[in-house]
């Protein structure tokens, strides 16, 4: 029987190694894998690269792991929030680097990864500081940069429901980034709000089969709060 | 267009459109059937200014299709905001996506218009709006770069100058790029502005002001319509 429902959060994140890149979704605080993240701070992994739209708030999550000095490196799209000190402070220390990403390239890159896809062309940035040292290619008369696949060595999600394998929902606009990078991670860890049987989601409404999950805790938080 | 022709004035004697009245006129513009995004801060409250009996279909890139105005504080949904991560609401007949299919609307040019902010705009089309030479904090960008380049129009609402009168309708923007060549019009407090394969043209200024007063004003080079 296949099970990929975990019991503790120390089983959701057995594993993972030091160097890992490490996606991480949500928007804002909204599907935005809290307990996960409190998680890989409590397992110990060092050296991360960690890709996420924002770069953490106050002095939680994502930011405390950047406080900890445990990630080399960001991948973001808007390294801001109502309160960014963490990050700010090393990023002008150069204690962190920072790739700063289009928005929409920066789903891309996982999405194409997720499917394969080395790397694909986009109008995005042409013209840009962003488009420096990247390859620009015409096609039919306009000019479009190459951008390549980011691939996760881990995931963080989010879900709404997920069953026992793996299929998952999301809720409203917690949706984001999650089913982009469950497909981009070699190993896609989920907490998700409720677990329900095999077959309580109507297959119509799976919005991430199973096929792109490895394990799922359920963390029953509530609401979303703070940005 | 209305409001082009006005009486003899002096300096003083114009009246600058609030950032409630820029929106209004910006929303005058957009027919009903469009898929709109818009842009963090005063873009955003040209939704405002957009009847409901207009159907005009509001996108947020974080996933949100046919958004409707903001929550009221006491019918608050936690799971639902906008790009600003204001807290926001669905109207009957919108849907969720996620990221990568919101993007996609974007960059594959269904999305009709995106109106942004922005620092500079130049008379070729370059809009510059995410990043300034003058701040020590990191790069931000967020959504602009792809809404600029994928969306179908990009109009522009931002004051016409800085709080100390520099122009921020230029020749050229000194500023880093947000895309090149995208704008089509500019909404400001002092008028709007379409950019044509020849520069910048008025298309209507705020009441009182004379064009030689709105040139006085703008480092780039007008001219008026027809």
């Amino acid at each position: 029987m296949i099970n990929k429902i975990v019991q503790s959060i120390a089983d959701a994140m057995a594993g993972i190694q030091d160097g890992s890149t490490v996606l991480i979704a949500g928007f804002g605080a909204v599907g935005q894998p809290n307990a996960l993240i409190e998680g890989l701070i409590e397992q110990g992994a060092r050296d991360l690269v960690a890709v996420a739209n924002n770069a953490g708030v106050g002095h939680e999550g994502l930011a405390r792991l950047m406080e900890l000095g445990r990630v080399r490196k960001i991948i973001c799209s808007f390294p801001r929030s109502s309160d960014p000190v963490v990050f700010e402070t090393l990023y002008r220390a150069g204690k962190i680097e920072l790739e700063i990403v289009p928005q929409g390239t920066l789903a891309e890159r996982m999405h194409a990864a997720g499917a394969g896809i080395p790397a694909f062309f986009t109008a995005t940035a042409v013209g840009t500081l962003l488009a420096q040292g990247k390859e620009v290619r015409e096609f039919d008369g306009k000019q479009y940069l190459m951008e390549k696949a980011i691939h996760g060595d881990v995931a963080l999600v989010e879900a709404w429901q997920a069953d026992r394998w793996g299929n998952l929902t999301y809720k409203q606009s917690g949706r984001n980034f999650n089913p982009i990078m469950a497909m981009a991670g070699k190993l896609t860890i989920v907490q998700s709000q409720h677990i329900v049987e095999l077959g309580d989601i109507e297959p119509e409404n799976v919005h991430t089969p199973g096929i792109f999950v490895d394990r799922v805790l359920h963390v029953p938080y509530g609401d979303p709060s703070g940005f | 267009m209305a409001d082009t022709k006005v009486a003899p004035s002096t300096a003083q004697d114009f009246k600058p459109l609030s950032r409630t009245q820029m929106a209004a006129r910006a929303a005058r513009d957009i027919p009903e059937g469009w898929y709109v995004n818009l842009g963090i801060g005063i873009p955003t409250l040209i939704s405002d200014h957009v009847p409901m009996d207009r159907e005009v279909i509001l996108h947020s890139e974080n996933g949100i299709l046919g958004m409707g105005p903001l929550a009221p504080k006491d019918a608050i949904e936690p799971w639902l905001v906008n790009a600003g991560k204001q807290y926001v609401t669905l109207r009957k007949g919108g849907s969720y996506c996620h990221h990568a299919d919101s993007f996609a609307m974007i960059r594959g040019g269904h999305i009709d218009l995106c109106v942004l902010g922005g620092f500079q705009v130049a008379e070729n089309g370059d809009l510059a709006n995410w990043a300034t030479s003058e701040n020590d904090t990191a790069p931000a960008v967020g959504g602009a770069m792809d809404l600029a380049a994928g969306a179908k129009r990009l109009w522009v609402l931002m004051e016409h100058t800085t709080k100390d009168g520099t122009s921020k309708i230029v020749r050229r923007c000194s500023y880093p790029l947000t895309a090149v060549g995208a704008t089509q019009r500019v909404y400001t407090n002092l008028a709007t502005l379409d950019i044509s394969p020849s520069g910048f043209v008025v298309v209507d200024m705020a009441p009182g002001l004379t064009f030689e007063n709105l040139q006085a004003r703008t480092d780039a080079p007008l001219r008026m319509a027809g």
